[in-house]
């Protein structure tokens, strides 16, 4: 059984005249002791997703619709009392700048005696020691020093550490990492990529890691969402989706990159930016910025289909599956006829969910 | 190698940069063994930079944070004063001389900056901002004349001439950041020095951005000092890259020798940190410890507090870069000594 499945979540924030949808009905699975990759630009949504699991949107955002089961309890159902049973002991959360997290007027021993007592009956010796064995855990040298110490005496490096060990104090099954490294050089980068990767696995603990960065997503999970303003675009195992991008935009995301162009050569940009959630287009919502968008994709919301083990929700993607391998003639697949064509991806449709709620829930 | 016929656009020989940590007199009082002493801390941001750059090369600057490209940056473009060492741009000394006297060579030679919601005063319209180096520099250019300018670089760098009675809040991240390009060349420069043009941005935006950068190499025949981080971004753009740790130059060579055959240990140490898209283990090169303060900087090399190959030699004689067989430069005493082969 799935240690969270997320089915149809959809956040939004209220605004004075109308409401913005941030998240437009995501669902996804997470096994135990798996690493699950949320990658997109800034504006995709992947951020408020992190924030949602752990039901920490605030006014004015709300969920909307849709469940967070984590462990056979649905969190988006849950009152404050359980949420703080739930937050810091089952799961936890690491963010970009561990400066900003850390408090700079407590020591550090302070701030993981406190998180530990919050949650659990210990005396402040028996804290102490749990404290400087995670910090043992972690690699930092000499750990019953730095409990004395403020977080600015620390490097960003030592910080980002310190918050890794007070995520791991009580032993979650899940961590949620927002941008863990990105604030951080490449050199000390790579340590704490290292780090986090050596722990999950050694502890089975859940990862969702949440990066803009794709080399950090191809080193660090096993399987991957591509995000774009609000849904789900693509989804599957991380080798195959950074190896063969299906969505449009996986691929414009992936090609865009230096390294997959020669040196000199002009980049391969993708035209325009994210749309802003108050003005997010109709259809697809990546159809003005996508070559192969047709008079369809202006009007319609692509469904997800699955192929094989990726999932993607473009109405295109067969043809340009088509197109690749037959060089360049794309011939369009009979939509919904997907038995009738000769063609091995057999698809099916894995929402089913998204038009039962849609016509369900009339709040 | 120095030859009287060749002659380099720009030319920086023995930078160096202090900061002043204690402002005040009072600041500078220490209590040290029962006495109070005055005591001045410098922070070594830059120590001992040599580099050239030809014209119509990229000349890339890499390292991490704290490593002092920035406030290389900034020194060329004449927005510091040196603590000490040359700067001379198309063989003119530029280090020493005045507002009045810089006026010309600034005309040359522009700067764009990281963060493109910083740099683009907010109470100004694109024409008034696109306008202002213009008439600071070209005062007898006619209002037609400059209308025409200001319309001809905002085709050049993608943006509708249309919008340029609207501020800068009503453009995106990459457009904001297209903007301030412009900006530095409507003054035709022939020198640009941009620092983390891009870091700021999506990677799809910056693909835009940088595409943009390479277009007005290429039709203008500019020549970039380009400060960043990402090595990737360095490896697409550059024709020469130089390393710097703690305020010194680690290697200097032809952007595909590095790649190819980094030499010194914390050029290697960096590029094995990069996370990759291809192989599926990665397989960096730790090194222990983090940055040192360049407050009180260790004697010796830099970064022999982190290197794997340090000797005595390394933590009591500083290293000087010297010329390898394939022309880059590297200030290694290991390379020297063939310790690393």
């Amino acid at each position: 059984m799935a240690l969270l499945s997320v089915k149809d979540l959809t956040v939004k924030f209220a605004m004075r005249e109308q409401s913005v949808t941030a998240l437009d009905g995501i669902s996804f699975d997470l096994a135990k002791g798996e690493r699950l990759g949320i990658v997109g630009e800034s504006g995709a949504g992947k951020s408020i997703t992190g924030f949602s699991l752990m039901k920490l949107i605030s006014k004015p955002g709300f969920i909307d619709r849709g469940q967070i089961q984590f462990d056979g309890r649905d969190i988006a159902k849950m009152d404050e009392p359980a949420l703080r049973d739930i937050r810091g002991n089952h799961m936890a959360m690491i963010f970009q700048d561990p400066m900003v997290t850390l408090n700079p007027v407590l020591t550090i021993g302070e701030q993981m005696v406190e998180t530990l007592r919050a949650h659990r009956k210990l005396s402040l010796e028996e804290a102490e020691q749990i404290a400087i064995v995670k910090l043992r855990e972690v690699y930092i040298p000499s750990p019953e020093e730095r409990l004395r110490q403020y977080p600015h005496e620390l490097s960003g490096g030592m910080r980002q550490r310190i918050i890794i060990a007070i995520a791991l104090l009580l032993e979650p099954k899940l961590i949620i990492a927002d941008e863990p490294t990105t604030a951080l050089d490449v050199t000390i980068q790579a340590d704490i990529m290292d780090l986090m990767l050596e722990l999950c696995q050694t502890n089975k603990v859940s990862l969702i890691l949440i990066t803009h960065d794709l080399g950090v997503v191809n080193q660090m999970t096993e399987r991957t969402l591509v995000m774009y303003a609000g849904r789900i675009i693509e989804s599957g195992r991380t080798r195959e989706i950074i190896n063969d991008p299906q969505h449009p935009y996986t691929q414009g995301l992936i090609n865009a990159l230096p390294q997959q162009t020669l040196p000199g050569q002009p980049l391969k940009q993708i035209p325009g930016s994210m749309p802003s959630l108050t003005n997010i287009p109709t259809g697809c919502a990546f159809h003005p910025r996508c070559a192969y968008a047709t008079s369809r994709c202006k009007t319609e919301i692509p469904r997800t289909l699955r192929f094989g083990a990726v999932e993607v929700a473009c109405h295109e993607v067969e043809r340009l599956k088509a197109g690749q391998g037959k060089a360049g003639t794309g011939q369009p697949a009979a939509n919904g006829n997907a038995s009738a064509n000769g063609d091995t991806s057999a698809y099916d449709e894995a929402s089913t969910y998204d038009e039962a709620s849609a016509n369900g829930s009339g709040s | 190698m120095q030859t009287e016929t060749r002659q380099p656009l720009l030319k920086i020989s023995g930078l160096e940069k202090r900061f002043e940590l204690d402002k005040g007199f009072l600041e500078t009082l220490k209590f040290r063994k029962g006495r109070i002493v005055s005591e001045r801390r410098e922070v070594h941001a830059v120590n001992g930079v040599s580099l050239e750059a030809e014209r119509g090369e990229a000349l890339c600057i890499v390292g991490e944070s704290g490593c002092g490209k920035s406030t290389v940056a900034r020194l060329v473009a004449g927005l510091l004063d040196p603590s000490a060492g040359q700067i001379h741009y198309g063989g003119q000394r530029i280090d020493n001389l005045g507002r009045q006297a810089l006026a010309p060579i600034r005309k040359k030679m522009q700067m764009i900056f990281q963060n493109p919601y910083a740099s683009l005063n907010p109470r100004m319209t694109i024409q008034q901002a696109l306008e202002e180096p213009v008439r600071f520099h070209q005062p007898h250019l006619s209002k037609s004349e400059m209308k025409d300018k200001v319309a001809e670089v905002m085709r050049s760098v993608g943006v509708d001439p249309s919008w340029r009675f609207r501020y800068p809040h009503e453009f995106s991240g990459g457009q904001r950041q297209r903007i301030a390009i412009a900006r530095s060349l409507t003054v035709d420069p022939e020198f640009v020095i941009a620092d983390e043009p891009i870091s700021a941005l999506d990677v799809s935006i910056q693909a835009q951005v940088l595409n943009l950068m390479l277009e007005a190499k290429a039709e203008r025949g500019l020549t970039y000092m380009f400060i960043t981080h990402d090595l990737s971004v360095v490896q697409h753009f550059g024709t020469r890259v130089a390393v710097l740790y703690l305020g010194s130059l680690c290697e200097l060579a032809d952007t595909a020798t590095l790649f190819a055959a980094p030499k010194h240990p914390y050029t290697k140490a960096l590029l094995s940190a990069v996370p990759q898209l291809s192989d599926e283990r990665p397989n960096h090169i730790r090194l222990k410890g983090e940055i040192p303060t360049p407050i009180n900087l260790p004697s010796g090399c830099p970064f022999q507090s982190r290197c794997a190959y340090a000797t005595s030699r390394c933590s009591a004689e500083r290293p000087e870069p010297i010329l390898q067989a394939d022309g880059s430069q590297v200030a290694c005493h290991a390379v020297e000594e063939g310790r690393l082969d």
